[in-house]
């Protein structure tokens, strides 16, 4: 709470610095209207018109708070005009492939930390896969899968999948290895199983480290089922929204897009940090 | 059939190689073979299955036929990669990277603007700022200037929070021991605080390395010139040229490596005081 009057400070000048941008990006368009009608701008007409255009350079923030509510509040869930559909099409993508890459990279981190064999060769590329710059093979791998048979919720999600395995393999390899010598010896002397050991130390140890990187991953696996959106002709989903306003110029409609997405991204990773304060203050952690 | 075996004579291979390996004590030697001889296993099993299962070349090509592809195309390549990588990508990077360094060291004076700036800083650099891209490309037109700006906006968060950071890492001793010496806030700052804070600066930098090819990519497919790599993918995909794509992606995947690999030899350079440097022979 100490840090609520510096937050808030930072964020109303954010605000200002957009409404004062908007008057500038927007004042072209609005001199040029008011040559075509004969008439002359002063400064209050001018700000009122940049402040109220149809398809402004920069909507002003209440245009964009107004377009969200017509578009959550006001139309019908199922309507094709609903933010909260387009919304809904993208969380269940972004969904599925952070528990696919979560599941991925536990899996791995497991194989890592108990093989040596693959602590060796599969470590390297699981950080040299990061930097291919994935989201530009989507498009591809969306259309392979579309000639393949699969199509729908699975090519987003396997997208998300692949950036979010990434901050999970490491935090979790991290995690697996955070007992020190002196735990995992006193495990032996209590004639601990492989099997033991890992269900009652290794695993609960690595707790922080894995909602940690479960942060991580959620944000890019968001990012993943965004861009997927974009190849597949702009059908559904917060990204097609973004697209469609791109083609015909709607830039409310990309600004409530993208403040939607933001909303999605916050209200997401914000459940897991919940359910890691619930989790560690239960195992006695936080 | 006869591919399928091969495919799985690789595989057994490349798994005996490197468990022969893995036993050995660990060195330079085998730290480098291990990983490049699953590599290879994986390209080898990918021709031999691709071959063997006749997977049709609009799904998956092989790998030689990427390669040959590659070899006959080097200038489309180069003339792409010169169009995102250089112009968008680093520029981007640069001017991202270097203004959000310096405004990290300006609002450090102001403890009020940093405890306002910290969260919201984190919070932007959670967001799909990647969103931003047709806005951007709408303000800026389609040529490399869009695209630096779309690199500069997903840089700059993440490596405004880390040098931040990274200034506030030293302890209230070495503040003291500065301060015994009379040494004014600009000598601090150049000779115990700044240093302190490269680790944090350079695992911005590294972060924000990959985020930069690919916001350069992606920007690209709202709206290019006719030249670029996110613009060649998205084209290739269109007409079913995958060994383009996947020549386009190998070059995507060389750059992204080189850049970080740069990044974190200058980080060795730098930081080589550091204990998670020390370790490392």
């Amino acid at each position: 709470m100490r840090n609520l009057l510096p937050v808030l400070t930072v964020v109303a000048a954010l605000l200002a610095l957009w409404y004062a941008a908007a008057v500038w990006l927007n004042a072209d368009w609005a001199y040029d209207r008011a040559q075509r009608a004969g008439t002359t701008l002063n400064f209050s007409a001018l700000v009122a018109d940049t402040w109220a255009q149809d398809k402004p350079k920069l909507p002003a923030p209440h245009q964009v708070a107004t377009e969200i509510w017509n578009t959550t509040v006001e139309k019908k869930i199922t309507s094709k005009r609903s933010l909260i559909y387009h919304s809904w099409v993208t969380m269940s993508a972004t969904l599925l492939g952070f528990i696919l890459g979560t599941a991925l990279g536990i899996g791995l981190a497991i194989g890592i930390v108990y093989n040596r064999v693959m602590d060796m060769s599969v470590m390297p590329w699981v950080i040299a896969s990061q930097t291919i710059p994935i989201l530009a093979i989507a498009p591809m791998i969306i259309v392979v899968l579309n000639a393949v048979g699969i199509s729908g919720l699975l090519p987003k999600a396997i997208i998300s999948m692949y950036l979010s395995f990434f901050p999970v393999v490491v935090g979790m390899v991290k995690g697996l290895r955070s007992p020190d010598q002196m735990q995992l010896d006193q495990m032996r002397t209590w004639n601990a199983s492989a099997a033991q050991t890992f269900w009652r130390l290794r695993l609960p140890s690595s707790m922080p480290y894995l909602f940690t990187s479960m942060k991580i991953a959620m944000a890019a696996s968001l990012v993943g089922a965004i861009v997927g959106e974009l190849p597949t002709g702009a059908v559904a989903g917060l990204g097609a929204r973004l697209l469609a306003g791109s083609y015909y110029g709607q830039t409310i409609q990309i600004w409530s897009a993208l403040i939607m997405a933001a909303a999605l991204a916050a209200a997401l990773v914000a459940l897991i940090g919940l359910a890691q304060r619930i989790t560690l203050k239960r195992m006695g952690m936080a | 059939m006869a591919w399928v075996l091969a495919a799985l004579a690789a595989w057994a291979l490349g798994i005996w190689a490197n468990t022969r390996l893995a036993r050995l004590p660990r060195s330079r030697g085998t730290g480098l073979a291990v990983p490049v001889i699953f590599g290879l296993t994986i390209v080898v099993m990918w021709e031999c299955l691709v071959r063997g299962l006749n997977v049709p070349s609009v799904i998956l090509p092989p790998p030689s036929a990427i390669a040959a592809r590659f070899a006959v195309s080097t200038h489309i390549l180069w003339e792409d990669f010169v169009q995102t990588v250089m112009k968008g990508a680093l520029s981007g990077y640069v001017m991202g990277c270097g203004g959000a360094f310096l405004l990290a060291i300006a609002i450090d004076r102001f403890p009020f603007l940093q405890r306002g700036l910290l969260p919201v800083g984190n919070f932007v650099a959670a967001l799909p700022i990647i969103g931003m891209a047709p806005i951007l490309v709408m303000w800026f037109g389609f040529d490399w200037q869009s695209k630096a700006a779309v690199v500069v906006v997903m840089v700059f968060f993440p490596m405004l929070v880390n040098t931040v950071q990274g200034l506030q890492d030293t302890t209230t001793m070495q503040r003291d021991l500065m301060h015994t010496y009379a040494a004014g806030y600009w000598a601090t700052l150049l000779y115990l605080r700044l240093p302190a804070a490269m680790p944090f600066i350079f695992n911005g930098l590294k972060i924000t390395s990959t985020l930069a090819l690919i916001g350069a990519i992606v920007a690209e497919f709202f709206g290019s010139p006719i030249r670029g790599m996110g613009f060649r993918i998205s084209t290739s995909v269109g007409q079913l040229a995958l060994d383009l794509v996947w020549a386009e992606i190998v070059v995507a995947a060389l750059a992204g490596s080189v850049f970080y690999g740069g990044v974190a030899l200058l980080e060795k350079a730098v930081t080589f005081w550091h204990p998670s440097q020390r370790g490392r022979a």
